[in-house]
């Protein structure tokens, strides 16, 4: 978008105004990691500074790794985050297809459905799916990490929207070629549909790296604990003021999907775009 | 249609033939049983995971059943009745609609004035828009921690700057006069780049034309364009900014629980804290479910409201 060259204060006020608030946005992430390599003695003097005179940073993160299992935390939001996906993709798409590109009896009643599902919030279904859970017998352990999680309406809605996309002609041309439907979503519908993949699976890991309601409900067991519990746990353990490794930990707990996010912000924000209002 | 009509020609051209008919059936019976098979693990699945959990919580809000205990009995509105005339529900009530109401104007606000700035120039676009954006991808529960730290009596960045100005300090996170807007201040630190993102997107689709057809309208001044092509254009993202973020508002949860507990006193709690202490912390099963009936009828009654509104709006185009 071009609207006129603009003078030469309003330039200056345009990168003023916007590197006070990115300073503003990222206080708490310089905060957090200036705390983590500072000796607990240099966080209580009267004058502040970001960097320490000290560099503390190898003490505080080696007790972050070593008085919890923090390694293990993030372990297993790598697996609960992997099977979540994995499972949402492959019991979503075969049901994005059906909507997006068969006609039969009923179509309309599944569709409904699905847009009913989107509107239900996950929390108001944690207290049945807590006592189902329980009386299975399946609380803390992975599986009731993933088991609420396994269809996702919003990931049917998006794959349906894409799918819609694609001409019917490929699909009659795959029929006449006698692939069977199944073949058709993982061979043609998929592969042709990658941003709509990739897209989904950002929204998808991000919630559930994220995501502290349902791991706090599902697992107490330290060796299950996903990031987030993780640290909470790490916090009410540590009731003193050792803020160094607390700080430590946090970083670490932030730090993957920061790091992958930088490093490959345009697709990052292309894909929660599309998502979002596709 | 299409689908049956190409599949059906290698039977035969003549559709008048009773073979082909007989075929024909066979074949919409072959798809629509092919299409419910296909849809069924999902379907199976919604059904256990949503449907029959939702209903469940209804069911459950019309008992006294503790988790754990063995009886349990009908009580019919009761615990909604209790609900209602407890202090620290309608407390939870009314901080999460002042903290909606002070986090969704925030982020909108926020999110499209640093998305005018950065479209207002050309350079370091994708610096400025990557930055804001980062909190959205961060951890919450981890971050309520960074801000715990930074908002500390003693050794936050905050106070010490604050005491340094010679400025009074305060103990925001245990002050029920500050608790509240602090959190919503957070709210928006984590919102306001996902808000931003959608306005650089609907501002992308806002065609030059335009901007020319005001220019000869008179419109050169950058205000003037703001107003008669800009803000109008963004409407339909400006509806759909505001459900996400009043949904994700309501949904607030990481940081009063990180945080606060709800405290000091009732001064921070939010209807998914209480919904989550009354059902999984003390186990009032029943109790807890009703505040989940009341919760999803609030999002849900938004939810339907906002989407008319935006039907209403979106076919101005």
């Amino acid at each position: 978008m071009s609207i006129h060259v603009p003078m030469r204060p309003a330039l200056f006020l345009r990168h003023a105004a916007l590197l006070m608030t990115s300073a503003i946005i990222l206080l708490p992430f310089i905060w957090m990691v200036s705390l983590s390599i500072k000796p607990p003695g240099e966080m209580f003097g009267d004058h502040f500074s970001f960097l320490p005179t000290q560099f503390y940073g190898v003490e505080n993160y080696t007790q972050a790794l070593t008085r919890v299992p923090l390694l293990r935390y993030m372990l297993n939001g790598v697996i609960v985050c992997t099977a979540i996906l994995t499972l949402q993709i492959l019991v979503c798409a075969p049901m994005a297809y059906v909507l997006a590109k068969m006609r039969f009896p009923g179509r309309e009643l599944i569709f409904a459905l699905v847009l009913i599902a989107l509107l239900l919030p996950h929390e108001v279904l944690a207290l049945p799916l807590f006592i189902f859970a329980s009386k299975v017998g399946i609380l803390n352990s992975y599986a009731a990490l993933v088991l609420p999680y396994i269809v996702s309406p919003f990931g049917i809605f998006l794959f349906r929207q894409f799918f819609k996309a694609i001409p019917d002609d490929v699909v009659h041309a795959a029929r006449l070629d006698g692939l069977s439907e199944f073949a058709i979503i993982w061979k043609i519908m998929v592969p042709m549909t990658m941003p709509a993949v990739v897209a989904f699976s950002i929204f998808s890991v991000v919630g559930h790296w994220n995501s502290l309601f349902w791991p706090l409900i599902a697992v107490n067991d330290d060796s299950l604990l996903p990031p987030p519990v993780g640290i909470i746990a790490f916090k009410n353990q540590d009731v003193g003021v050792d803020y160094g490794p607390l700080m430590a930990a946090a970083t670490i707990v932030v730090l993957p999907l920061i790091v992958a996010f930088l490093s490959s912000q345009r697709l990052f924000i292309e894909s929660i775009t599309r998502g979002a209002i596709k | 249609m299409s689908i049956a009509s190409t599949a059906i020609k290698p039977a035969g051209s003549s559709a008048d033939r009773p073979g082909t008919r007989k075929a024909l059936r066979n074949h919409k019976l072959a798809e629509t049983l092919a299409a419910w098979s296909l849809a069924a693990p999902a379907l199976v699945l919604l059904v256990a995971l949503f449907f029959l959990p939702v209903l469940a919580v209804f069911a459950v809000a019309l008992t006294n059943w503790h988790f754990g205990a063995r009886t349990l009995s009908f009580v019919g509105v009761d615990n909604f009745e209790q609900v209602f005339a407890d202090d620290g529900f309608r407390a939870s009530l009314i901080n999460t609609l002042v903290y909606v109401a002070t986090v969704v104007p925030g982020t909108i606000m926020f999110g499209l004035g640093i998305a005018l700035l950065i479209e207002s120039g050309k350079s370091l676009r994708a610096f400025y828009r990557a930055i804001h954006f980062v909190p959205y991808m961060a951890t919450l529960a981890a971050m309520a921690i960074a801000w715990e730290a930074l908002l500390h009596p003693t050794i936050g960045l905050v106070n010490q700057s604050l005491a340094s100005l010679g400025l009074p300090t305060s103990n925001w996170l245990r002050d029920e006069n500050t608790v509240l807007p602090v959190l919503a201040v957070i709210g928006i630190w984590q919102n306001l780049g996902f808000a931003m993102v959608l306005f650089l997107a609907g501002l992308k689709a806002i065609p030059q034309d335009l901007y020319d057809a005001a220019d000869i309208d008179g419109a050169d001044l950058w205000l003037d364009r703001l107003r008669t092509v800009t803000l109008p254009m963004l409407g339909p993202v400006s509806m759909f900014v505001f459900i996400v973020v009043a949904l994700r508002a309501f949904e607030t949860f990481d940081t009063v629980e990180v945080l606060t507990q709800g405290g000091p006193g009732h001064a921070s709690e939010m209807l998914l804290f209480t919904l989550y202490r009354e059902s999984f912390v003390y186990l009032r099963t029943g109790y807890g479910a009703s505040v989940a009936v009341v919760f999803l009828i609030i999002v849900v009654a938004l939810t339907l409201l906002q989407a008319r509104v935006m039907d209403k709006r979106v076919h101005y185009q």
